[in-house]
């Protein structure tokens, strides 16, 4: 019978997120819709066809792009979660750290910069030194930059972990290496994992740091897919970008399943 | 062995400064060091002292080399302000809300809302750029609706600030929602039934009572956003066109083949001078507030 | 009572979902009452101080506050305010702004608000802190606080809920004192929420004590205490022994009771009809030994003690029924029974209590 006056709610703003969320999905949804497009012409709908998948799937270019890709991240993963891990470590556990502020702002550096400065420097820094192998060139400047998105999620699960664990531990007469490898390694592992994952995303996604770095034999998906957009959009793109959106499906929601059991006691 | 475990601090911190160090701090002085040098040929340059690349931005060297006042990259360097503040505020007003709503949802729905703004992220950003592109583009759905109304026939949406704008917001919106979400989430909603106790309507409860304090998630989305939108590169190529131009994308074609090495680097200290200025403003100001807590204490 | 009434509360029902919170609640709080909601945890009494400050509405019914019907009113346009059991003060305020708030929005002059606020502070002897921020008080400290912020407005019904409940023992026993002063000195009408019964005892001038979503009983504390009108009251207020029993007769004033204890007289109550009911009776009711003289006496024996300082708390067995006991420790020597020894336990038929089954 009565109107509730719930101050915690403001009218109109379910509305807003509907409408939010909508605009968040419908261009991914148009994407894919395309893809399954007959006409040659993007834009214009003549039928429903799966010839494009066909297409995208016999690409060589595309595949050689996206091999380069993964090679590229899964590698740069390695290199910036090892090197975040121990930077993690030492300035959460360490004692007595020396510059440990310092030490911290350097590592989260790459966030602090706009990625298209770094992208030249590293251009730069490459043909003075006279570096001349395009996959080295990628995996150093994706390991550099990858490295501050695993280091936060390590460094936060690290810290929100007490130290009563490994107390407990070396009382029961574990060495520090047991004690890392038994106890501190596995109850980080979800903030390593997240920060791995998040990593291996952004080195996948990297578009202006590769692009200003690429050469012949070294180019990525993102770099491939942007000379795709440049010759004009086509239904094998919209398939091609269906495929990717699927892939990001499936590995945001792996990645939430094991950050969600990380986080259960 | 024994050295190595006593020396935990060095020894885990060396491999970060190595990377760093090389692939990061080094080959940022080498660009200063660049921006001052003298443009080479044929593309690349030599090491002599030349301010030519920091003239460049103001100044057209006449035929007869006399130095005349060119604004058109000051124009870029104010379009590339000025898109990234509005991409800022836009994604502040369209987050607020959106965040408030998920905050006050079931703790089941909370999460699963919270995936739903994570997963576009998750997209390849040339994707997400992508798909406007279709959008707005000729034939594509937005302007087919729009004619099917009789509304702006043959207009185009494609290549110009409006476009690189609406890219722009809808790549950096997560940036936004996520840490906004966070601060709301933490604020204790007591706080807001003894605003409106205290007889503040809606309007005065959000302005003075939840405003102020989520602000650090508004600082730090807002952080998250400008930042990057301040060095947009792909945004304004694709969906901008090759004359709306912002420092991003200008840079990016100073190192294509052949052109201006260091004017380029000049560009590109200065877009790093501006988001550094920016970051130590907001994390003075910060500083500061914390320090008039403390010094009343 | 000869007062008018602040608040009205009419037939008002409320559900959570299939959860029924309240089930047609009516009750009257007179101007300038210290009247206090007294209930375990759910039996409603949060929702009905939320509903007079606006923040709930009921399902059913109506609430008027001095006649004015208020269930459809915002809470920002009441002129009630309310002490939250967490405090709530806005932390990023200093103390000053969080008094003036509410001032500034009534819509007040600058210059009043000033002297309001500083008036406010000088009560509840903060003064000295008005220019720091929240975080950095003490509990009690944070508790006065919230007093004056929720004072200085001039609302017409004061709220309180369970204000008490985070401060240490002493403290608050301090601050039962100084709300019930600030009470008698405004003259303004204070609704308190509380789960203790002790703090309802001691403050208030009325206790309704609700339980599973109804008022079970409002009187004065003596009424509450003394004369309970069920088996909850009698359970939640105050510890006390219940015997099953047997009403043989019940008629002018006094009631004729089988036990298994033996018959009595007893005076008898509205709840006492004929057939079977519940008898209380208060453990200090009942005397030990030497003080057990008059009244009805019992043999016992003392099962079990527990010396707790200014009292003894016994357990005494009688004709297959347990019954406890408290003594006051009366003197240095002497006073405590042994556990095992046969004791002689007695007391007035005054002091039961025949209640409904």
């Amino acid at each position: 019978m009565s109107r509730s006056h719930d101050v915690k709610r403001y009218p109109g703003f379910g509305w807003l997120t509907l409408v939010f969320f909508v605009w968040l999905y419908l261009p991914l949804m148009v994407v894919v819709v395309y893809s399954f497009n007959a006409n040659r012409i993007a834009g214009v709908w003549t039928g429903f066809s799966l010839d494009w998948y066909a297409s995208a799937l016999k690409n060589q270019a595309l595949m050689n792009a996206l091999k380069t890709s993964v090679t590229v991240a899964l590698i740069a993963t390695a290199v910036a979660t090892s090197v975040a891990l121990m930077a993690a470590l030492a300035i959460i556990r360490g004692k007595n750290v020396r510059f440990r502020r310092l030490s911290e702002t350097v590592v989260n550096l790459p966030l602090l910069l706009p990625e298209i400065v770094l992208a030249v420097a590293s251009l730069i820094l490459f043909s003075l030194v006279g570096l001349q192998n395009g996959l080295l060139k990628l995996i150093l400047a994706h390991s550099a930059f990858c490295t501050p998105f695993a280091f936060l999620p390590i460094r936060a699960r690290l810290q929100g972990m007490s130290l009563d664990f490994e107390e407990a531990s070396a009382d029961l007469y574990a060495g520090r290496w047991t004690t890392f490898r038994r106890v501190t390694l596995p109850l980080i592992f979800p903030g390593v994992f997240s920060g791995a994952m998040l990593a291996f995303l952004i080195s996948m996604d990297d578009f202006i740091t590769s692009n200003m770095l690429a050469s012949g034999g070294t180019t990525t998906l993102p770099v491939y897919i942007f000379s795709l957009i440049r010759s004009g959009t086509t239904p094998e793109l919209n398939a091609i970008g269906t495929l990717m959106i699927l892939a990001s499906l499936i590995l945001a929601t792996a990645a939430l399943l094991v950050a969600r059991r990380g986080t259960k006691p | 062995m024994r050295r190595l475990a006593n020396n935990l601090p060095f020894w885990g911190l060396l491999p970060a400064w190595a990377l760093m160090g090389f692939a990061l701090i080094l080959p940022i002085l080498i660009i200063a060091a660049v921006s001052v040098a003298t443009r080479g040929s044929h593309g690349g340059f030599t090491w002599d002292f030349n301010p030519a690349g920091y003239a460049q931005i103001l100044f057209n060297e006449g035929w007869s080399g006399e130095l005349e006042f060119t604004p058109q990259y000051l124009i870029i360097i104010g379009r590339t302000f000025l898109l990234a503040g509005a991409t800022t505020a836009l994604c502040l007003i369209f987050a607020l809300p959106v965040a408030w709503y998920i905050s006050r949802q079931t703790p089941g729905m909370r999460a699963i809302l919270v995936y739903l703004v994570t997963l576009p992220f998750w997209v390849s950003m040339i994707l997400r750029v992508y798909a406007w592109m279709i959008i707005l583009g000729k034939d594509g759905p937005l302007p087919r609706f729009l004619e099917t109304f009789g509304l702006a026939p043959g207009t185009s949406f494609m290549f110009n600030d409006g476009a690189t704008l609406v890219a722009m917001v809808y790549t950096c919106m997560p940036l936004m929602v996520l840490p906004i979400y966070a601060s709301i989430e933490k604020l204790d909603l007591t706080l807001i039934e003894a605003s409106h106790d205290l007889h503040g309507n809606r309007f005065t409860t959000f302005r003075r009572v939840i405003l102020p304090l989520t602000a650090p998630g508004i600082v730090s989305g807002a952080i998250l956003v400008f930042v990057p939108a301040l060095g947009a590169v792909l945004e304004p190529v694709l969906m901008g066109g090759g004359k709306q131009m912002m420092m991003g994308s200008l840079i990016q074609l100073q190192f294509g083949g052949g052109r201006n090495w260091p004017f380029g680097a000049a560009i590109a200290m200065v877009l790093m001078g501006l988001v550094m200025l920016f970051l130590i403003v907001t994390a003075l100001r910060a500083a500061r507030r914390t320090a008039g807590m403390e010094a009343r204490a | 009572m000869d007062r008018d009434k602040a608040v009205e509360v009419k037939s008002v029902s409320k559900h959570f979902g299939t959860y029924q919170a309240l089930k047609s609640v009516s009750f009257d709080i007179g101007e300038n009452e210290f009247f206090t909601m007294l209930g375990p945890s759910g039996c409603g009494k949060t929702t009905l101080l939320r509903m007079l400050a606006g923040f709930e509405s009921p399902d059913q019914g109506s609430i008027l506050l001095h006649g004015r019907e208020v269930t459809q009113i915002p809470p920002h346009k009441r002129r009630v305010n309310t002490v939250f059991q967490s405090y709530a003060l806005f932390p990023h305020m200093t103390l000053e702004q969080n008094v003036a708030y509410g001032l500034e929005n009534l819509g007040w002059e600058r210059a009043k608000i000033r002297a309001r606020t500083g008036e406010m502070l000088e009560r509840v002897h903060m003064s000295a802190m008005a220019t720091r921020k929240p975080g950095q008080l003490s509990g009690g400290q944070r508790q006065r606080v919230a007093l004056a912020r929720a004072l200085a407005p001039e609302p017409e019904i004061l709220l309180l809920d369970e204000p008490l409940s985070a401060l240490d023992l002493k403290l608050r026993q301090a601050m039962r004192d100084e709300l019930r002063n600030l009470q008698r000195d405004t003259g303004i009408t204070f609704v308190f929420v509380t789960h203790d019964q002790e703090e309802a005892l001691d403050m208030s001038d009325r206790i309704a004590v609700l339980g599973a979503g109804e008022v079970q009983q409002i009187g004065t504390p003596a009424q509450i205490y003394e004369e309970p009108v069920n088996r909850f009251v009698a359970d939640f207020v105050g510890e006390t022994n219940f015997l099953d029993v047997e009403v043989l007769d019940s008629r002018e004033g006094q009631a004729t009771i089988r036990t298994p204890l033996g018959t009595f007289g007893v005076p008898a109550t509205g709840a006492a009809q004929k057939g079977r009911a519940t008898l209380s009776i208060r453990p200090e009711k009942i005397n030990l030994g030497d003080q057990a003289a008059g009244g009805i006496t019992l043999a016992a024996r003392v099962v079990n003690q527990n010396y707790m300082g200014g009292f003894t708390h016994y357990t005494l067995e009688t004709g297959g029924v347990t019954l406890r006991a408290s003594r006051r420790n009366a003197s240095r020597q002497g006073d405590l029974v042994a556990t095992g020894a046969d004791v002689t336990i007695g007391f007035l038929p005054g002091s039961a209590r025949v209640l409904a089954s």
